[in-house]
């Protein structure tokens, strides 16, 4: 293991904050009074909150150590599949916090917030061309809150039509977002295997697509790193009937300047800031999921929308046909702010120089492993690929096994246990950011795995071992929820 | 998980498709979940129980339980009223996975029509449906 | 471009292995009549220096890039952000690592989490907080989709007229599709949510009362909670401005057994609008019904102490269409930097700070009363409050902003049209003396 990235060192143990706590301690200036205090009914006001009293140093420490637990992109190779963990840009975080973005309150007037609406209005305009459609609404919050808009524009597109539809098609390969979107919206879930190449076949579509279906939700490439090859029979087999296509855009690293959603049939998209466009996961966001429509269901984008006249932008909530509202005010800008960065510093070239690239490193992936982990689907892929434990069965060794002992190489384990027709799935995305170097030391991990399973397999299922903790007891977390300190 | 033959399968309960089993006594029917799907799920963190007298018709779902990773809805297999819900399974939920015939039990329900449970299965009819 | 490492050999090598001639033949399994013949039509790529410049001119468009004094609330609020908290934060491992579904390496940002979890009950005074939602709109939406689910008898929630605009449209939104409705519960001329008229609504699945309300008054939460009880239904309360809870009493003391907030005022930017914090709290009795991550504590096999993401049965990933929400990527790194800034302000801090606010909220309504402006309402508020305004006012708001970079209040007749020359103004601890009594001056 010479060679690997992943060591063990000395890092801190570091209690809870309330642990910590003396009474007393406070760690912010405090800012000094200059009006006199104002009495309130002693009915209306309550004992100060329970938090805890620390030190400016207290607090520094605290999340110091705390943070030396983590992995991130920037400590290593993240190659979790369907979430594009790419390299998050510094410049763009230079970007988001300049004064006039951070400060700016939402009610200013147009007049005086020209500079972001006209950075919102430059960003639909970019992720248009990117994906092939005519109007964004950059206002959802993350990839399901886009999800979400998407079926509601769906929902009432039907609803003009005089007659609501109540099913929609859902491939067994979809992230569970999708029929948890599609039910909120007051639709069933028709679910639809996918075929023997890993793709969905039009006869299936065909077979139950019906006057009472509003349409289906595809991702492509599919969450088997296939490209879903036909496409463009299926939606019109959707269209014919009166349905909609509903494109999950989480894949889209795979195909920027290949391929555009817009033109293939797909009629309203989703995308991933956090993931195609080199935003920061943060832990768990947050993300934005904008969301792009062709003219079909461009009535029903959410307000308000920002419209430009002359040199002049503004925010109009005047669309009577629109979906609503689901945001407070117009989305996660401080996300918009580094996606915008991005593209600009990338240009036409760059995404799709980076499309291209991601795609290579799947595939070295793939060939480069496919000896040692089984790959269910041995077809070229896309920006990932698939792998499952099938050939370490015999030693008892399963795909979790395999993902806790990478921690000890030094690597965030790959998506595991999705998608789900897979059993036991590996999911690897490299994204391109990662080195040929890089990878070549992930396949080498992986190899020396697949050698300890079959020589020590003992070893494996005590895995992780130079992790600050091993593998945790999830099963009496959820048996005795302790969900607070 | 278990083998097919290393199942623990009782001959004087009857079994569902949805891998229920149902014991008669007097007018009462007991119902849980068999050995195959406590096995399947793995460790049982929680069970979502109806309350008694609750009524519900053959076939409706009447609860859930719940492994670290999956749900499986639980589905019965008689129309009538719950009399009794198994309390212990709130602070124990793990009983299903050590003695889902007899401590994990799940609800006890006054069938409106016995005849109903003519089409489920005995031990022998059971094991050929999982086998084939 | 200095994001992409690989070299010409990298690409020859690497073709090779994948057993292809050349990157677009990594492409020959999409159709030809599926791919895009020309490029992209996008800006010249920028090199750092020259997006720097690209930038600084975009956000120079906003009014924000100079120190503007804000009196505006409305659901964004200007508090001071201690250094340390933008410093913390932005370290990598928190910054740049995704969901926690290996705990062993996330035990960061899961214990950051779990603190902020814990902390968030504290304020609120509930059993159980999840690990965040995009904003208090979206929570709100989604308390208001569990008491509708639960009751299996009417389709139908009172929401009070005094909570935030856009949150009640948000709950339109997603409610809409499955045939549920909002019926609204009128406002008095107290400026405060109707009980009365609430105690005459029959067929209601719960209850949702913002509280300080969108005018900044503090509702009476225990008569709300008196008709919930009565009428068997949930209570529902939400809130826009956190650190309200540093002086007031917190929801859960009324018996809220949901409560929907904004967390924005803890350390987060303004950043017009957005990525805020959506703050969903609940009594121990709903914590099954709760959408949204959660995360809870627990012990590794050598016995040491950890935390995981736990009960995720309840989430899309495993319940798919029977998921309590949708929810997946939330505002976690928001979460982090609010519990950063309730273990950097502290007990001693938040209530110092929310002292102040009201302070000069006081202050500054006194001020505005001896300037010529009419109390809208004769009702306690925290540190927002209506004033009618007396004529001219406008154009000195429109003078104020251009020659004194001043925001003074927020026109609120689009938000209630019968409210005719009202403005909605906020004072928090950012605001100075010296800042009010100019104020006060220009718009005598």
């Amino acid at each position: 293991m010479n060679q690997q990235p992943g060591t063990s060192g000395l890092i801190f143990n570091e209690p809870l904050l309330w642990d910590k706590s003396r009474d007393g301690r406070c760690a912010m200036s405090l800012p000094k009074s200059d009006v006199e205090r104002a009495p309130l009914d002693e009915n209306l006001t309550g004992d100060a909150p329970q938090l805890p009293q620390l030190s400016e140093l207290d607090v520094v420490r605290h999340y110091t150590r705390l943070s030396q637990w983590n992995f991130g992109v920037d400590s290593g190779m993240y190659p979790l599949g369907s979430c594009t963990m790419k390299y998050n840009p510094k410049t763009n975080e230079v970007q988001a916090a300049r004064q006039g973005f951070a400060s700016a309150h939402p009610l200013s007037g147009d007049e005086f917030s020209q500079g972001a609406l006209k950075l919102m209005y430059n960003l639909e305009q970019y992720l248009a061309q990117i994906t092939g459609f005519n109007a964004v609404t950059l206002q959802p919050a993350a990839g399901a809150h886009g999800e979400l808009a998407g079926m509601l524009m769906i929902h009432a597109y039907f609803a003009t039509k005089g007659k609501q539809r109540s099913k929609i098609i859902i491939p067994d390969t979809a992230h569970g977002t999708n029929p948890a979107s599609a039910a909120l919206c007051g639709y069933t879930p028709v679910n639809i295997k996918s075929g023997p190449k890993g793709i969905l076949e039009p006869e299936t579509i065909a077979a139950i697509m019906d006057e009472d279906t509003a349409g289906i939700m595809v991702t492509n490439p599919n969450t088997l790193g296939l490209f879903e090859a036909n496409i463009k029979e299926i939606a019109e087999i959707v269209h014919s009937k009166g349905g909609l296509v509903y494109g999950d855009g989480a894949n889209m690293n795979a195909i920027m300047g290949i391929v555009k959603p817009g033109d293939i049939g797909i009629d309203v998209l989703h995308l991933n800031l956090h993931k195609t466009f080199s935003t920061p996961h943060g832990g768990g966001g947050p993300g934005s999921g904008p969301v792009a429509v062709g003219k079909v269901l461009e009535p029903f984008l959410p307000i308000p929308r920002v419209v430009k006249e002359l040199d002049n932008y503004k925010l109009v909530t005047d669309f009577p046909d629109t979906m609503g509202r689901i945001h407070t005010f117009y989305g996660h800008f401080g996300i918009l702010v580094r996606a915008y960065a991005y593209i600009l510093s990338m240009g036409a070239k760059g995404l799709t120089d980076a499309s291209k690239l991601a795609v290579l490193n799947a595939n070295y992936v793939k060939e480069s492993l496919k000896g040692t982990l089984n790959l269910p689907y041995d077809l070229p892929c896309m920006h990932e690929c698939v792998f499952n434990d099938e050939f370490q069965k015999e030693y008892h060794i399963t795909t979790m096994d395999i993902a806790k002992r990478l921690l000890d190489y030094g690597f965030h384990p790959p998506t595991v246990y999705f998608p789900l027709v897979v059993d036991g799935a590996f999911m690897v995305e490299p994204t391109e950011t990662e080195s040929k170097e890089d990878i070549d030391q992930f396949i080498d991990a992986v190899k020396a795995i697949a050698g300890e399973a079959r020589e020590d397999p003992e070893k494996l299922k005590k895995a992780p071992l130079l992790t600050k903790v091993t593998r945790l007891d999830e099963v009496a977390a959820a048996r005795k929820p302790c969900l607070r300190g | 998980m278990k083998e097919i033959n290393d199942l623990n399968l009782l001959d004087d309960v009857k079994y569902t498709k949805s891998h229920e089993w149902t014991k008669i006594s007097g007018d009462i029917v007991t119902i849980g979940i068999n050995d195959y799907a406590q096995d399947q799920l793995g460790e049982i963190v929680f069970v979502e129980l109806p309350e008694t007298g609750d009524t519900f018709s053959k076939g409706d779902e009447f609860g859930s339980v719940e492994s670290v990773k999956a749900v499986s809805e639980i589905y019965i297999p008689i129309s009538g009223k719950i009399v009794e819900i198994n309390e212990d399974l709130e602070d124990a939920p793990e009983l299903v996975n050590e003695s889902c015939y007899d401590n994990g039990w799940l609800i006890k329900i006054k069938p409106e029509d016995v005849s109903e449970l003519d089409d489920l299965m005995d031990k022998d009819e059971y094991l050929n449906m999982l086998k084939g | 471009m200095r994001y992409l490492p690989h070299t010409k050999e990298d690409i020859k090598s690497m073709l090779k292995v994948a057993g292809q001639e050349n990157l677009d033949d990594l492409f020959n399994c999409i159709p030809e009549d599926l791919k895009i013949t020309n490029s992209l039509d996008l800006p010249q790529s920028l090199s750092e220096w020259e997006l720097n410049a690209h930038m600084e001119e975009l956000a120079s468009l906003n009014i924000a890039c100079k120190n503007y004094k804000c009196f505006m609330g409305a659901g964004s609020y200007d508090h001071y952000i201690p250094a340390i908290i933008p410093y913390l934060i932005s370290r990598s491992e928190f910054m740049t690592a995704y969901t926690p579904y290996q705990p062993e390496v996330s035990q960061g940002t899961l214990q950051g989490i779990y603190e902020f979890q814990t902390m968030v009950t504290e304020l609120l005074g509930m059993d159980i907080a999840t690990a965040s939602h995009y904003d208090c709109g979206t929570a709100l939406a989604e308390a208001c989709l569990i008491a509708l689910k639960q009751n299996k008898k009417t389709n139908k929630i009172a929401v009070s007229a005094l909570t935030h605009p856009s949150h009640r449209q948000i709950i339109h939104t997603y409610i809409n599709p499955s045939g549920y409705e909002i019926v609204e519960i009128p406002y008095t001329k107290e400026g405060l949510t109707d009980v009365k008229a609430l105690e005459a609504m029959d067929d209601i699945a719960g209850i949702a009362v913002q509280s300080p309300n969108f005018f900044g008054n503090i509702e009476d939460l225990s008569a709300f909670k008196a008709v919930a009880d009565t009428k068997k239904i949930l209570f529902i309360t939400s809130f826009t401005e956190a650190l309200a809870f540093g002086l007031l009493k917190n929801p859960g003391s009324f018996g809220a057994d949901l409560v929907a907030g904004e967390g924005q005022s803890l350390g987060i930017t303004k950043s017009f609008g957005g990525p805020g914090l959506g703050l969903l709290a609940s009594t121990k009795k709903q914590m099954r019904n709760l959408p949204g991550r959660l995360i809870g504590k627990t012990k590794d096999a050598n016995g040491d102490n950890g935390f995981v993401l736990t009960l995720a049965t309840r989430e899309q990933h495993i319940r798919r269409e029977k998921a309590s929400s949708n929810i997946c990527s939330n505002n976690g790194l928001n979460a982090m930097t609010a519990g950063v800034y309730l273990a950097t302000v502290g007990k001693i801090g938040i209530r110092e700070i929310a002292l102040q606010n009201h302070d000069k909220a006081v202050y500054l309504k006194k001020s505005l009363e001896k300037a010529g402006f009419e109390s809208a309402f004769d009702t306690p508020f925290f540190n927002e409050f209506v004033m009618k305004v007396p004529a001219g006012f406008e154009q000195k708001r429109a003078a104020l902003i251009n020659d004194k970079c001043t925001f003074a209040g927020i026109c609120l007749d689009k938000f209630y049209p019968e409210l005719n020359h009202h403005y909605l103004f906020c004072a928090t601890e950012t605001i100075s003396k010296k800042d009010i009594d100019q104020l006060a001056k220009e718009v005598q």
